[in-house]
């Protein structure tokens, strides 16, 4: 599936991932492959990228909102490092 | 007439050294407008993608959604937030929003200024000095943002406005900024910050089936802030685009006229010139004529 970071600044993170691991301010949750329709508000936390099932990267963000639609995550955060 | 020769050569080193100050400003002017841009560019998908979320769950909620700081109520006193830039050399550019904000109180909050209640936040030096020798009520002042333009500075900003909205201190917040056209336009608005305007149900947003985590009502009160400061982010974008514009234009122009004053300078410096060795010619030849008489 594809991934999109963005910030109000830059774009973080843009390609094909295996996953990835969200922290939703009900919880964290993991979106793969063909996860279904969602719009979820992130809270502070971190976001780790699965780019494949072994290489693992992540930002540490403030807050932020997940969509995912199509087979296609955007990540939109704010306060984000890496 | 070797004083005024030398008084001609003076003025003109000090203009010629005029025009490299200006042009230089004009070179840095050029280079900080095109990261300006560049801001506003990596900006423009994360607004876009924001409001496309926010158009989505809209058209999800049946019934419309409740959004608490979209609620209009009798407008008694009012902030505005004025953006201008914290250093002069800009041509008209401070002046023109100046202008604009006044005219906005005078013609929309004139009720509610001759009561005091209209507040003025700025953002920016300028617009702080001339609209508090004006007799405005200016409480808030930021300076320094362009200096060192960050996402998070300006969220401050947006999130002091929204909390001051919610505890009643005022109904309507307006901001007051110039948006960028292109270096040499810049277009004065004033844009409704607060209430939010209405949300409208858009025809393309996507009708999927989506989770909402949590729900709808909470989700829209989550957006809604990060909204507002994206909207003020892309005011201070444009608005520091604007100003290096201006003064990238403004120093053109100071430029050519030192140039054209060059020019005529010179003019005067030869003819003295000329005039001083014609006199000077005039006395030898005269002189020699007078020994051999």
């Amino acid at each position: 599936m594809t991934l999109e970071i963005l910030t109000p600044e830059t774009k973080l993170y843009s390609g094909e991932v295996h996953g990835v691991q969200l922290p939703g301010i009900e919880g964290s949750f993991e979106i793969l492959e063909k996860h279904a329709p969602l719009v979820a508000a992130l809270g502070k936390g971190k976001i780790k990228v699965l780019k494949t099932k072994s290489e693992i990267f992540s930002y540490t963000i403030q807050s932020g909102f997940a969509e995912v639609l199509d087979n296609k995550t955007t990540v939109l955060v704010e306060g984000a490092a890496e | 007439m070797p004083g005024q020769l030398k008084e001609v050569r003076n003025r003109i080193s000090s203009v010629q050294s005029t025009q490299q100050i200006t042009k230089a400003m004009k070179m840095v002017s050029a280079a900080k407008l095109r990261r300006a841009q560049d801001a506003i560019l990596q900006m423009r998908p994360y607004a876009q993608k924001l409001q496309e979320m926010l158009s989505n769950i809209v058209s999800n909620i049946e019934g419309g959604a409740d959004i608490k700081l979209a609620a209009e109520r009798p407008v008694e006193k009012v902030l505005l937030i004025v953006i201008t830039s914290d250093r002069g050399l800009c041509g008209g550019y401070n002046a023109n929003i100046v202008k604009l904000a006044k005219q906005l109180v005078a013609d929309k909050y004139a009720s509610q200024f001759a009561k005091g209640n209209v507040t003025i936040w700025n953002l920016g030096k300028k617009g702080y000095e001339s609209l508090t020798r004006s007799g405005y009520k200016t409480t808030g002042t930021y300076r320094d943002i362009f200096l060192n333009l960050k996402f998070e500075n300006v969220q401050e900003i947006a999130q002091a406005a929204v909390k001051a909205f919610e505890n009643k201190e005022f109904d309507a917040v307006d901001i007051i900024y110039s948006e960028f056209k292109n270096a040499a336009t810049q277009r004065f608005v004033a844009e409704q910050f607060l209430p939010i305007p209405k949300v409208q149900q858009k025809k393309g947003a996507k009708k999927a089936d989506f989770i909402f985590e949590p729900e709808q009502d909470k989700l829209v009160a989550e957006l809604m802030p990060k909204i507002l400061n994206t909207q003020l982010y892309k005011a201070v974008l444009d608005a520091s685009a604007s100003e290096h514009g201006a003064r990238m234009t403004a120093m053109d122009k100071a430029s050519d006229n030192a140039n054209e004053l060059l020019k005529s300078l010179r003019i005067s410096y030869n003819r003295a010139r000329q005039a001083a060795i014609t006199t000077e010619l005039t006395e030898i030849v005269s002189g020699a004529a007078a020994l051999q008489g």
